[in-house]
């Protein structure tokens, strides 16, 4: 059994932050990743874009990566445990983990920070209709293939979703002798960045249908065509007016879902919202010590913002660890009207600021964000515009939190 | 090469029979035009172990299933494979207690133990039944089992024992000879002295290669679900709903490797398309309301998988015989549920007739299949020497199943060598958890690419024509 004040579990972006913010407070700190170095699924996005708000320049993602990288692997109070994938936590924090240079590994810790990231929604999760051939990934295996490993899944493409990464497929796989005929979103608006929908698909000329869906794929070894359909409002494929595509590649970005297997354990308190745990303004858990961020807590559009809440919880860790993590009085923060999820979900009542992270249920142009607390209004925002694949954040004063939040929208 | 048997098909009946004639001395060969064996009927259905009170008794679907069934314990631990003897249901609302009486009666016939249950006794069993539900008939022996996992270790196995196994070799002709028949692939010719036809849907393009007639053969698709292994609390049991004359209808069940099945329907399908296997939104609803008279909590909300198998029947019986035309022709037509759970037991059957017709003798004792290492399921301290024994053991490939690099090259490296993505998924499992291979794929790729010195762009999900990364990117391209 080995000892270290905070272990951090998966060492991408969120990981790496947290230990940078653990070291801070002084705490020694271990690091389980999973793959061959440290970085997490940056080390596949090479495209540029990370770092505007965080670092105040446009780096790629290795950049990025490489940024936390060399300072985590600097520090010789932080252990890296490469290639280490972890498979029980207790609410003890006790770790049971394998690599193949250590062997298998225990480790308690004084706190544990989640740090596991996210993963695509499959095509069985969707229940794709028609055959199981080959050339239907998620977005994300495709991006390792082609930025990783050299090799391109086709050549002929529809994308469903208009996630991040699809956006980003699209125009990486346009740059590499694609033709990307349709990215299909089922919604009536994207769940990706404005600047993608611009940079990666409009640039190109590539068509996004909204309120549209992939009914049916055919082919038996290769993937063949797709039939598209228009839905409904209630999301159902209007059929008589199905198209089909011949295509021999189908990329899926149609949602991220937080990493939280290892949690079935323990009785760490999970939102519904988001598919990620409850947390305070610290990122502390409903179990105390443990301790979550990035997109295993809730999945994040920008790196910047997980760097950001990272460091936030891998300070927290640190002080729990040592036994000075301020405790008290929590209250609610509830999302209303507009409002799909607001994060952290409860406050200590105290002095400071918090930044209150949300997103939206739909695109609104012109309203203003409300806080309240009960009944009475303590901060309002005016915004110009809002989509849901963007998220948004309003600070509140501590201080004015006498009980329960609501934060909403309103027309302004 | 001239070899005493040929056994055609490798699907469970087919590895099953060459498993068995494995035990004999003689030189034997199966063909297989897939990539794979366990790519037809016997990857896509329902893995159940039928306790055998559904066949009408004096029929060889009776014989074989209750034959079969007892094989199960003691195979599976001899193979190495999951099965689970969970027991079965067939539940029915107020009005199908009749029904269940004659089931039950037809199951003691076929000496079958079944009892039926009340309503507080089945909800000992699953608590989660449907509240229409009055009466069951419950058969205790009924299990689940992995039905590729099943076809996969009776080929290797057979191989361990000094069978031969060539993938890929589609047959195209069949030419009587003296003294047995000459099998044409496109790769090559191979002479036979006895000659089974298990070819599965292929059957009757085998048969009519030699003028043999085959009766009618008919294909019904059924569409499934999969549901993540955080729902297996909610069935306990397979729970039938009564069958009816399309079938033994929509089941509920945990899987043997832990999760959770929903289906089939039965879709006739001509026989062009019986290999297609696509699923379809109506079949796919005929699940859901299914499901919903059996157990309403089953959340789909949890789906991982859908897919859709083709199941094909002759007439009401299995057909199971020597060709009346060529001596040393034997055919295996229409074996449909309880196909899967009889083939051990018709493997058995027909090895012995072959062996009869050669006059083969058997081998002394058959060589064990050797078990392989397994993290998902083992202790810390089992964990940490093997790791230690060999480092590959350490590094996890697929993380949803857990499933090792090491114990990907085992399986690459089986008796019965893998060259397919799809392949290395049914044998250990990567790529079959709820991220359905969204991690692993590409780094199974890299694996499979390595131990056989492919490029990537080579490596294949199953058939020919399935390169799942086929393009290098553009010339001049650095990666990271």
């Amino acid at each position: 059994m080995r000892h270290f004040d905070v272990a951090i579990i998966g060492g991408g972006p969120a990981g790496m932050a947290a230990a940078l913010g653990a070291r801070e407070e002084g705490a020694t700190v271990a690091i389980l990743e999973r793959d061959v170095r440290l970085g997490g699924i940056l080390n596949q996005c090479i495209h540029n874009g990370f770092g505007l708000h965080y670092f105040g320049e446009e780096l790629t993602g290795p950049e990025y990566a490489k940024r936390f990288r060399d300072k985590v692997l600097a520090d010789d109070q932080i252990t890296v445990f490469q290639e280490a994938m972890v498979l029980s936590l207790t609410e003890e924090k006790v770790i049971r983990a394998v690599s193949p240079t250590e062997g298998f590994i225990e480790i308690e810790a004084g706190s544990v920070c989640l740090a596991m990231g996210c993963r695509e929604r499959s095509a069985g999760a969707i229940a794709l209709l028609g055959t199981r051939p080959a050339g239907i990934y998620t977005a994300g295996m495709a991006q390792r293939l082609c930025n990783v490993d050299g090799y391109l899944v086709g050549k002929e493409v529809v994308i469903l979703g208009s996630g991040d990464i699809g956006l980003i497929m699209a125009r990486r796989m346009t740059s590499e002798g694609a033709k990307v005929k349709l990215v299909a979103e089922i919604m009536p608006f994207s769940s990706g960045l404005k600047r993608n929908i611009v940079q990666c698909l409009m640039d190109y000329d590539i068509p996004l249908r909204y309120s549209t869906t992939v009914t049916r794929v055919t082919g038996k070894e290769r993937l063949t065509g797709v039939y598209v359909a228009p839905v409904d409002d209630k999301m159902r494929p209007l059929l008589d007016k199905e198209e089909y595509i011949p295509c021999d590649t189908l990329l899926l970005s149609v949602g991220l879902i937080p990493e939280n297997d290892l949690l079935s354990g323990t009785r760490v308190e999970m939102s519904r919202l988001t598919s990620g745990a409850v947390v305070d303004e610290y990122r502390q858990t409903s179990v105390e010590g443990i301790f979550s961020a990035g997109n295993v807590l809730h999945v994040h559009d920008l790196v910047d913002n997980v760097s950001e809440e990272a460091m936030i919880a891998g300070r927290a860790a640190a002080m729990s660890a040592q036994g000075r993590l301020p405790k008290g009085e929590f209250v609610q923060v509830m999302p209303e009207k507009g409002v799909r999820y607001a994060l952290p979900q409860r406050i200590h009542k105290g002095e400071g600021k918090v930044k209150l992270y949300f997103r939206v249920d739909q695109v609104y142009r012109g309203r203003t964000v409300v806080v309240s607390c009960g009944g009475e209004i303590i901060r309002k925002k005016k915004t110009l515009v809002m989509a849901p694949g963007e998220m948004q954040s309003v600070e509140i004063d501590k201080s004015l939190v006498t009980g329960d939040l609501t934060i909403y929208t309103e027309e302004a | 090469m001239r070899y005493d048997i040929i056994v055609i098909g490798g699907g469970v009946v087919g590895t099953a029979i060459l498993r068995s004639l494995s035990a004999y001395r003689a030189k034997i060969l199966l063909l297989e035009k897939s990539s794979d064996v366990a790519t037809g009927a016997s990857r896509a259905n329902s893995g159940i172990v039928h306790a055998g009170y559904d066949a009408e008794s004096g029929t060889k679907k009776a014989y074989f299933n209750v034959k079969g069934a007892a094989l199960f314990p003691s195979l599976s631990e001899e193979l190495h494979i999951p099965y689970k003897q969970v027991g079965s249901l067939v539940v029915a609302r107020e009005d199908g207690l009749a029904a269940l009486r004659q089931l039950k009666e037809r199951g003691e016939k076929n000496g079958v133990k079944v009892e039926i249950l009340s309503r507080e006794e089945i909800l000992k069993l699953e608590p989660n039944i449907a509240p229409e539900i009055c009466y069951a008939l419950y058969a205790p022996e009924a299990g689940v089992v992995s039905p590729y996992k099943l076809t996969i270790a009776q080929a290797d196995h057979a191989v361990v024992n000094g069978a031969e196994i060539r993938l890929e070799e589609k047959v195209t002709a069949i030419v009587p000879q003296e003294g047995g028949f000459m099998v044409r692939t496109e790769q090559g010719s191979y002479f036979t002295r006895y000659l089974i036809n298990a070819a599965g849907a292929g059957a009757v393009e085998i048969n009519a290669m030699i003028g043999e007639e085959t009766p009618e053969l008919t294909h019904a698709v059924g569409d499934y679900y999969i549901l993540d292994n955080k729902e297996s609390g909610v069935v306990n049991t397979v729970v039938f709903p009564l069958p009816d004359e399309k079938g033994k209808g929509i089941l509920v069940a945990p899987t043997a490797d832990g999760n959770v099945i929903l289906g089939p329907t039965s879709r006739r399908v001509p026989h062009e398309e019986a290999e297609v296997n696509a699923v379809t939104a109506e079949g796919l609803a005929l699940v859901r309301e299914g499901v919903n008279r059996l157990i309403p909590k089953v959340n789909l909300k949890s789906v991982i998988r859908v897919y859709a198998g083709t199941r094909t029947a002759t007439g009401k019986d299995f057909v199971i015989r020597e060709s009346d035309l060529y001596k040393g022709y034997f055919m295996l037509l229409g074996i449909c549920s309880p196909g899967l759970t009889s083939a051990p037991a018709i493997g058995e059957y027909v090895a012995e007739q072959a062996a009869q017709a050669l006059s083969l003798g058997k081998k002394g004792k058959m060589l064990p299949l050797p078990e392989h290492f397994r993290l998902a399921t083992a202790e810390p301290l089992a964990i940490a020497t093997k790791i230690e024994e060999d480092r590959s053991f350490g590094r996890i490939v697929c993380r949803c199943e857990k499933v090792t690099e090491g114990e990907i090259l085992r399986a690459i490296h089986s008796p019965l060598p893998v060259r397919t993505v799809d392949g290395v998924k049914r044998r250990v499992r990567a790529g079959m958890g709820r991220c359905q291979g969204g991690f692993c794929r590409p780094r199974v790729m890299e694996i499979l690419s390595r131990e056989w010195g492919i490029p990537l762009s080579e490596v294949r999900l199953g058939e020919a024509g399935s390169e799942i990364a086929p393009y290098e990117v553009k010339d001049g391209y650095e990666t990271l």
